[in-house]
């Protein structure tokens, strides 16, 4: 039985079969894009010769993801105009309560601040460590084994850059990872390439947390069998790592395990921020004269394994 | 002429499965959704080797790999290397029964994950688990449903 290439010096059985023009032989087809696809590979992984290609061709699939995205929206508005009377008032009742509650905190918020900083010698209170945020609109949504990641609606044109930190009303959500002009991909905390210093709020414990790939669960492999933690614990981001000032809700640890087989405890957590649930997102700006705001942004290309050690 | 309306309807039909392919799903849908892009490619290459040819694999390849922000160039390797198999052996699989076809699309779309994975692998990502091939057994089992659309296809080339 003979293959494309052979055919192709017989004409009779090339007219016969509709092709408009003779071509080069598939070997050769094969061998010319495989070479084209290890140099950009090459190119994509060496010092991001491509970046400006990558941002280009996002800013083209924006509309074909807003196009993808438009159901969900369509489904979630339809949703919110036929909601029932009563359950918007008991909503908005519930909201007032909290509401409330909040500005309660407030209040003895400013006093505790300026105490604060009298306690730290510092001259003047500073502004609070983020001082500008920008809401975003998860348009899609990609969670599986190998990634899980959000694109929002907002890119360089709205000021966004690579590496900053994405919050949700609950905790931390992750950190802009690409940048386009209209759209940025988010790499959450869950993504099993991404790794974020936390500290146990309890016991002050510091270690890193570890994406594991699964929905909204973390793993903090690199802690002594000894150690103090339980079941419950908030985890807050350490701010070690020059990304993320310290503070900010991570996680609660979910499971310890400790059996003697290994000189570590198998400790899992789980994300804070309602990953699976928001649609809507914020980035923050860190005001830079402050003391505990991160030095420089920096990227993230980092593999975990390489980022993270024991301690 | 036929050529150029077999080519409106590979480009329709491996547009709708890429979209199929990138729409946002929740989590377990999402873990046995199947690589319908990659199948659309394998199928059109064994039907009309010579319309979509490697290009197809290739243009098709580039566009998951901006979709998904995977390495540059990971998937368009992948599909090239799957469309060369496939045009290659197209008369052979062409003659084969349903189950021996099956088992030819199966061993294709197992290479083009392979070949991803072992590009996550070498580029330092996630490379993932087991989880990572439960797609391709659900496109394999997929495969025997496209026979009644390969039928008409060469119905219409006779």
């Amino acid at each position: 039985m003979s293959s494309a290439p052979a055919t192709s010096g017989l004409s009779n059985t090339a007219a016969s079969r509709n092709i408009p023009s003779r071509r080069a032989p598939a070997g050769l087809r094969f061998f010319v894009y495989a070479a084209i696809s290890l140099s950009i590979m090459w190119l994509d992984q060496r010092g991001g010769w491509l970046d400006t290609v990558r941002f280009t061709l996002q800013a083209v699939a924006y509309p074909l993801q807003m196009a993808l995205a438009s159901p969900a929206a369509a489904w979630d508005w339809t949703r919110e105009n036929f909601e029932q009377r009563t359950m918007l008032q008991q909503e908005n009742r519930a909201l007032r309560e909290r509401l409330r509650e909040f500005e309660l905190l407030a209040m003895r918020r400013a006093d505790l601040e300026r105490e604060n900083f009298e306690l730290r010698n510092l001259r003047s209170a500073a502004a609070d460590v983020a001082n500008r945020w920008l809401v975003a609109r998860v348009i899609a949504v990609e969670t599986n084994r190998l990634r899980q990641r959000y694109t929002v609606d907002r890119g360089t044109v709205h000021g966004i850059s690579k590496g900053q930190t994405v919050i949700a009303g609950e905790g931390l959500v992750g950190q802009a990872l690409r940048v386009g002009p209209w759209s940025t991909e988010v790499i959450l905390l869950a993504d099993p390439e991404h790794a974020v210093p936390v500290q146990i709020a309890r016991t002050g414990q510091r270690t890193v947390a570890l994406g594991t790939g699964r929905d909204s669960e973390l793993s903090l492999p690199f802690l002594p069998l000894q150690s103090d933690i339980r079941e419950g614990d908030l985890l807050v981001t350490s701010g070690l790592g020059k990304t993320l000032p310290a503070g900010y809700p991570v996680g609660s640890v979910s499971a310890v395990r400790r059996d003697g087989a290994s000189p570590l405890a198998q400790v899992t957590a789980t994300v804070t921020a309602k990953v699976d649930r928001d649609r809507v997102v914020a980035f923050l700006w860190f005001n830079p004269a402050h003391p505990a705001a991160p030095p420089t942004v920096q990227p993230i290309t980092a593999p975990p394994a390489a980022a993270a050690t024991p301690p | 002429m036929i050529t150029s309306t077999v080519r409106s309807r590979l480009v329709l039909t491996t547009l709708a499965a890429f979209v199929l392919q990138v729409l946002p799903l929740p989590f377990w849908l999402a873990a046995v959704r199947p690589p319908l892009a990659v199948i659309a490619v394998i199928f059109w290459s064994l039907i009309v080797p010579r319309v979509g040819g490697i290009t197809l694999g290739f243009v098709t390849g580039l566009a998951l790999d901006v979709y998904r922000g995977s390495v540059f160039g990971q998937h368009a390797l992948a599909l090239s290397l799957v469309v060369y198999i496939a045009v290659r052996q197209h008369l052979l699989v062409r003659n084969k029964p349903l189950f021996e076809q099956t088992v030819f699309a199966a061993a294709l779309l197992f290479a083009s994950e392979a070949v991803s994975w072992a590009i996550d692998g070498w580029t330092g990502h996630a490379a993932g688990g087991w989880i990572r091939w439960l797609p391709i057994f659900v496109g394999s089992l997929l495969w025997p449903l496209t026979a009644a659309w390969q039928a008409s296809e060469n119905r219409a080339r006779r």
